[in-house]
């Protein structure tokens, strides 16, 4: 039903269940908000977004105000204008503004505000908060004197992640966001998503900087140093350049690699070639022996650390398969070493990755095939971006190179575990190849992509019914597998990723800001730069990738033989809560 | 469904003991075995019934004892005087005259006790039965009509004539907003069928005010009646009452009023032989102040941190896990089954054009007749204060009333004429709140005061809100640099801008309130405030950082008494000569001003 109101006496007309925000914007009226992210945080707690309703006695907040039927609302009062000062020198006269040396500096939803509203004077400051900052986790850092308790990250964690490990603690003046008795998030099942640092609209939660060891292993000369960039990465990187969200940088982003002093520049998508050879094979070897099925992915290590938590019952249900970038560290350490006769103590594989909980994953103890780690050190997206600013590069500008032999080969199908529904695609286009023994032409399964949180298909193979679901978002994740746990549902196949719309919308990724959150659906601009760089690709499916076929010739033997079980499958830890 | 035989006793004379929490607390707990024990030993115990009843409002006189026929007031009665009135009152019939309130005597008779000054005005609507019938006993609520109404209602009436009712009578919620009560059930009856709740706030937060809790204490059932009422009037089967665990006697009798009504049918499945069923349950309430706002009390009961959500959806559409849910204050379900029982018209008689019925009011500070009182709308604020409250003590002045606690604002000397009512209140920048009423004297520094209730939010704020969360922190600071002598003219105007932001941009009636002591003081005694700030004086005398105890060296013998007894030795000088105080070290204790047997040391 459409409803008809008047915004600062212009005549609109929206649908029912629209909010005042949302009709303010589809006019081109900016409304200022802080703690409001759409789909995520609906509270109205900062209270910057207030304006007068006609017939109602206090200021009422646009982000959570519904419309009706004759409404006059006015946002550009000088009460409103005088009132979302005040609320924002509020917040300021407890914050801890030391904006230059800030990892937001310039990049910050409270700072932006402050120069939009005029703030130039703090004319209500007082006692301030001070609290120790979290720097334990390997993956996520927690400042709370710059914490503004816009509550985003709660809501992402409890809401739609469903983990819960941080909630308002104390009242008052006094409250602080935190774990269960202020512990340390390294000590909670906390799961390293970093869901919460892209929600953040200021500096309180950022990814643990590991972006000086990557240059102390640049600038010595007996390290190898070798750097492999997963493939959400480049379709994400540009817009830490300004560059519009989706726009993919491939090219560049391997230039800039490649000038930064790389010894090697690779692809994870050819490592997630060779997930897709192991997980495939041992998905034919589960189905046929009826054994732990449904399969369920393990390439998502925020996913896998919940399962250890929420659903230990499932562990055997895991893949054993490594994740790609821990795959491709030990190929690195083995067979590349071997070849190039380096000793594997002295190489250095570095991730680029759009994910934090990879940071966690990498330190696993069980991910050391070689008796050193697959991964020295990950960055995410974000990090990878502040480093070609320090090196002096001008992103923007650089022409295109292609990734080092002979690890830059990769077929689409790696290409598109960047999406939700990915990895499942890449497995069913070599499983269905397999089965049917047939090079099969038909290979885009549609049914399996696309943003919903919950995706289920039944895929027929040589005559074989394939139950699949798959699953991007931790609350999703739980859902499904709290059907799978009561019965109610049966599949052979899941794929799950811990971040809602899977790695492109990673931890690590580039921020976008709550305004453009409201304009742009980035899941599907960066969802739809994959898939075009699946097409563009000369490879589509995994086995067909030539790197591949030569290891599994050379080296491996065959997908699940001894040798890969060795280097490129792990096992998994039932971990308590608290 | 089988019951057991009711038989009341009859008696030749009732001794009601006050059962409140008040009396309570003043040992009257004590005198109930104390009677068995001396009406057993003069052999009178059959002829006498002792009944421990809710709470007669005067407070400060507990604990009180009022013994039938004769109605003598006996206060303030010790254990050892229950043996006098056993043996010269219930069995020699010779009123004990010195124990009597004061004022319930006149010359050698007994007033009956709506001549007393202190019931002279009052009306008992919500406190009907209160001090009149043992709370815990059913039958007792039954013989005055209780649970009439809900049979009526339930035998007589369809759900919307029980809504019209409420309607014509204008009731509006007691709770401290005065939202006509008739809308918000309509709301809740017009959503779809299906699961609704009915909630009760008994969640009495305001420092000072207990009117929820005599209500509950005294009459229980006329709660659970009411809500079974509301019940039925929008289609709901469940409710639940949301009350303080600080209030453990309000619980208990809760507890056993709902157990009783359970066993006569008149709770659970079928009521009256009725379709109609209705189920009641309690939710202990840790204390917060926020949780007495509806939003925040609707989450606690859902078991999560109470907290304000925004409105809308209003709970009448989305309330208690997300059904269409009623939340009323206890005074106000008070009301309704009198309004059932005597009709809308009856009801309309009392009060004024837009406030009906009465209030209930608990009146405390510097006033003689500390406790509890209900009059008629309408009636003023001198009324209540000289009247019923019996004045101020010590001959004093009276300076201002604080109505609504820490959400209402201060009513001075020229206002205390004001007609008590909703809009007249909120008219002169005060609010009636749930009922608290605090009587300041001369000696009451106004900036002061604020800050104290002031200090009351910023430790009840629940941290959601920006301006609740760091605005009234900052006006608390910007008061403490006032009363610390170290304000400014330019504070002053902060202080205004900021109370004005936080009352209109907060996000519930927490914050939105939380300015008004602040605001009103400034309204009305922006001189004291001046005073603060640029003579660096507190006018009545309060803030300490702003006092000087001066010694009138015309008075001071010398004697010396002050310096021994200053506790920091800031005082000295030579016997019989007059002495000084050092300012540097003076912590205004006050202990020179009280010990100087000459009065040469006064306070400046």
């Amino acid at each position: 039903m459409a409803v008809n109101l008047k915004i600062n006496n212009i005549d609109i007309t929206v649908p029912e269940g629209t909010t005042v925000l949302e009709a303010a914007r589809s006019i081109n009226i900016d409304i200022p908000t802080l703690c409001y992210l759409k789909d995520v945080n609906e509270i109205g707690s900062c209270r910057m977004c207030v304006v007068e309703i006609k017939g109602q006695r206090a200021l009422q907040a646009a982000c959570v105000y519904p419309v009706s039927e004759g409404m006059e609302v006015l946002t550009n009062t000088k009460t409103v204008r005088d009132t979302r000062k005040i609320n924002l020198e509020l917040i300021l006269s407890n914050h801890e503004r030391k904006c230059l040396t800030c990892i937001r500096n310039q990049d910050c939803e409270l700072q932006k505000l402050s120069t939009d509203l005029g703030v130039l004077d703090i004319r209500f400051d007082g006692e301030n908060s001070h609290y120790e900052v979290d720097m334990l986790s390997s993956s996520i850092v927690r400042n709370p004197n710059k914490c503004i308790l816009c509550r985003r990250c709660i809501s992402v964690c409890k809401n739609i992640q469903t983990v819960s490990v941080i909630d308002a603690n104390e009242r008052g003046f006094n409250t602080i966001i935190g774990s269960a008795f202020n512990m340390p998030l390294v000590d909670t099942p906390c799961t390293n998503c970093g869901q919460c640092i892209v929600v953040c609209p200021v500096g309180a939660l950022h990814e643990k900087d590991d972006t000086d060891k990557i240059w102390e292993l640049l600038a010595d000369n007996k390290k190898h140093v070798l750097v492999q960039t997963a493939p959400a990465v480049r379709v994400a990187l540009g817009e830490e350049f300004g560059m519009p969200i989706g726009t993919r940088v491939t090219g560049k982003m391997v230039t800039a690699l490649k000038l930064m002093g790389f010894d090697g520049v690779f692809d994870t998508d050819t490592a997630a070639d060779f997930t897709i050879m192991e997980e495939g094979t041992e998905f034919l070897n589960r189905l046929k022996s009826g054994k732990n099925l449904p399969l369920i992915t393990s390439c998502s290590p925020g996913w896998v650390k919940f399962c250890e938590h929420n659903f230990p019952d499932f562990l055997d249900n895991l893949s054993t398969a490594k994740s790609p970038h821990q795959m491709f560290g030990a190929i690195m350490k083995s067979y590349y070493a071997e070849k190039k006769g380096i000793d594997p103590a002295d190489i250095a594989v570095i991730s680029v990755m759009p994910c934090t909980a990879k940071k966690f994953e990498s330190k696993r103890e069980e991910l050391a095939a070689t008796g050193h780690p697959d991964v020295d050190a990950v960055i995410t997206t974000r990090e990878l971006g502040r480093m070609i600013k320090q090196a002096g590069i001008d992103f923007t500008k650089v022409e295109d190179s292609e990734f080092d032999a002979p690890f830059g080969e990769a077929s689409g199908a790696g290409v598109i575990f960047g999406a939700t529904g990915g990895v499942m695609e890449a497995a069913l286009r070599t499983v269905a190849d397999i089965l049917t023994g047939e090079d099969l032409q038909h290979i885009d399964y549609t049914a399996v992509r696309g943003l919903d949180g919950i995706k289920e298909a039944t895929v027929e193979i040589a005559g074989t019914k394939v139950h699949v679901a798959v699953a991007s978002g931790l609350g999703n994740a739980r859902k499904l597998l709290e059907k799978v746990r009561s019965g109610e549902q049966q599949y052979h196949f899941i794929e799950i990723m811990g971040c809602p719309g899977g790695c492109i919308t990673g931890g690590g990724q580039p921020i976008v800001d709550a305004k453009t959150m409201m304009d742009i659906d980035v899941k599907a601009a960066r969802a739809a730069a994959i898939y075009a760089e699946d097409k563009s690709m000369t490879y589509r499916k995994s086995h067909e990738n030539p790197i591949v076929k030569k290891l599994y010739k050379e080296y491996f033997g065959k997908p699940c033989g001894h040798l890969s079980h060795n280097l490129l499958h792990t096992h998994y830890v039932k971990r308590e809560n608290y | 469904m089988e019951r057991e035989v009711i038989t009341m006793k009859l008696a030749r004379s009732h001794v009601l003991v006050c059962g409140g929490t008040g009396c309570t607390s003043s040992g009257s707990e004590k005198l109930l075995p104390e009677f068995d024990i001396q009406l057993e030993k003069a052999g009178i115990k059959n002829e006498v019934s002792v009944v421990k009843t809710g709470c007669f409002g005067l407070c400060a006189l507990g604990p009180i004892v009022i013994v039938y026929p004769e109605g003598a007031f006996y206060s303030m009665v010790k254990i050892e005087d229950v043996k006098t009135i056993v043996t010269e009152h219930l069995l020699k019939g010779r009123i004990v005259k010195e124990l009597l309130y004061d004022d319930s005597i006149d010359g050698a008779a007994i007033k009956p006790l709506k001549d007393v000054d202190f019931y002279k005005k009052q009306l008992r609507i919500a406190l009907k039965n209160c001090g009149v019938i043992d709370p815990e006993e059913i039958d007792e609520y039954i013989a005055f009509d209780g649970y009439k109404a809900l049979g009526r209602v339930l035998t007589e009436m369809e759900p919307k004539q029980v809504i019209d009712i409420i309607k014509q009578s204008k009731l509006r919620g007691r709770g401290g907003a005065g939202f006509p009560t008739a809308i918000k059930w309509e709301f809740a009856a017009n959503q779809p069928e299906g699961k609704k709740y009915v909630c009760c706030n008994a969640d009495e937060g305001d420092p000072g005010a207990f009117m929820d809790r005599s209500v509950l204490e005294g009459d229980p059932h006329s709660v659970i009646e009411a809500m079974a009422i509301a019940a039925y009037a929008i289609g709901s089967d469940e409710g639940y009452i949301y009350i303080r665990a600080e209030y453990p006697i309000a619980v208990r009798r809760l507890n056993i009023a709902i157990e009783q009504a359970k066993k006569y049918g008149l709770l659970g499945k079928n009521i009256f032989g009725t379709d109609f069923s209705f189920d009641l349950s309690l939710r202990l309430g840790a204390g917060a102040f926020v949780c007495g706002e509806e939003t925040a009390l609707i989450t606690s009961i859902e078991g999560k941190r109470g907290e304000p959500r925004p409105r809308p959806p209003f709970p009448a559409v989305e309330g208690l896990w997300g059904k269409p849910t009623i939340l009323n204050n206890v005074e106000t379900y008070a009301n309704i089954p009198q309004i059932i029982l005597n009709g809308a018209e009856w009801f309309l008689g009392i009060g004024t054009e837009k406030s009906k019925g009465t209030k209930v009011f608990a009146l405390g500070g510097k006033i003689n007749n500390t406790g509890l009182v209900e009059v008629p709308m309408g009636t003023t604020l001198r009324e209540i204060v000289e009247e019923i409250g019996g004045g101020i003590p010590n001959g004093k002045k009276f300076k201002a009333a604080q109505t609504g606690g820490p959400s209402g604002g201060c009513i001075p000397t020229e206002l205390i004429d004001t007609p008590i009512d909703y809009d007249s209140l909120i008219e002169i920048g005060a609010m009636m709140g749930s009922g608290g009423l605090i009587v300041m004297d001369e000696d009451s520094c106004m900036v002061d005061i604020a800050k104290f209730f002031l200090k009351f939010t910023v430790d009840e704020s629940c941290g959601k809100c920006v301006p609740c969360r760091i605005g009234t922190k900052r006006m608390l600071e910007i008061l403490e640099k006032i009363t610390s002598g170290k304000g400014t003219v330019e504070d002053i105007e902060n202080l205004k801008k900021l109370a004005g932001s936080v009352k209109s941009s907060s996000l519930c009636g927490l914050g939105q309130t939380a300015p008004n002591p602040v605001l009103s003081t400034l309204k009305y005694f922006e001189d004291e405030y001046m005073a603060h700030v640029i003579e660096k004086r507190c006018p009545a005398g309060v803030c300490k950082d702003l006092l000087r105890y001066i010694i009138d060296k015309e008075k001071c013998k010398g004697c010396g008494i002050c310096a021994k007894h200053c506790p920091v030795t800031a005082i000295s000088g030579e016997l019989k000569k007059p002495y000084e105080i050092d300012q540097q070290m003076c912590i205004k204790c006050g202990v020179c001003e009280i010990k100087c047997p000459f009065k040469a040391i006064s306070r400046k």
